[in-house]
């Protein structure tokens, strides 16, 4: 890797179907389970704007999503919208992937920006394995790993 | 994807030695990976499989090359589920006096 880019990646396997796990990834009910009362708005198709909005109706992140397959591949570009050091660094992408591999899922989350030691990636680097973990244990089991009252 | 997998996979202090390396720069290859290293090229390729079957690390192709990216999520399960269930804020708390009281090198 370029030193001037900072990527960190996320994977893990999902007993799963890849329509489901789609339907999880999209859905914006589906996701304020999982990602700590979080969720992401979106017409999902290449072009269309993108933002993640908190809990309290704050908007967390923002971009657009660049393309749209489902159910295989998304990525979208993403931004940081409310500290504004991370905000400074700019739009970053996030390759979301999924491949199915003897009855589960693999899910693989490849975030990056052209910078080198990204704080954004440094910040995102503590959320997503919470939100992968509580992902999985949703799809797998109904039921959450992290109680919702936790953030991430 | 077994916890099992994991945790054999941690019981070598050598794959703990190649995840603290991709922790501390993240995405290098095998060459680099190898550098200063006292183990042989043949040696490290073989913790490295192991590390992948254990989802401990993910490979990504750059042109020609292979890169390698420590993955923190099966550690991330592994303490949802044994860890998360007990108080946080105490084991924080220990985990602050322990090292307080070795130092701050490790911990």
């Amino acid at each position: 890797m370029p030193d001037a880019t900072s990527t960190f990646v996320y994977v893990t396997f999902i007993r799963t179907t890849p329509e489901r796990l789609w339907q999880a990834l999209t859905d914006a009910e589906t996701m304020r389970h999982y990602w700590f009362g979080m969720h992401q708005a979106a017409e999902w198709k290449a072009g269309a704007a993108w933002q993640l909005i908190f809990a309290d109706g704050r908007v967390a992140d923002s971009g657009e999503i660049l393309e749209c397959d489902p159910p295989h591949r998304l990525v979208i570009k993403w931004r940081n919208e409310f500290r504004d050091e991370l905000k400074a660094e700019g739009y970053g992408r996030c390759v979301i992937t999924l491949e199915p591999i003897a009855g589960a899922v693999k899910l693989t989350i490849t975030h990056s920006i052209d910078q080198p030691e990204s704080k954004l990636i440094g910040a995102v680097s503590g959320g997503w394995p919470r939100i992968l973990s509580n992902l999985k244990s949703y799809l797998e089991t109904g039921r959450l790993a992290l109680d919702p009252a936790a953030r991430p | 994807m077994s916890d099992d997998a994991v945790f054999r996979a941690l019981a070598d202090a050598s794959r703990r030695a190649l995840l603290d390396r991709l922790h501390a720069r993240n995405g290098q290859t095998l060459g680099e990976l190898c550098a200063g290293l006292a183990m042989t090229r043949q040696a490290v390729t073989k913790h490295l499989a192991i590390l992948e079957d254990a989802n401990l690390i993910a490979t990504q192709r750059l042109g020609r090359e292979k890169l390698h990216f420590i993955n923190p999520v099966p550690i991330n399960d592994i303490a949802e589920r044994w860890i998360g269930k007990f108080n946080r804020p105490r084991l924080a708390a220990l985990a602050h006096l322990k090292r307080k009281l070795e130092g701050e090198n490790d911990a």
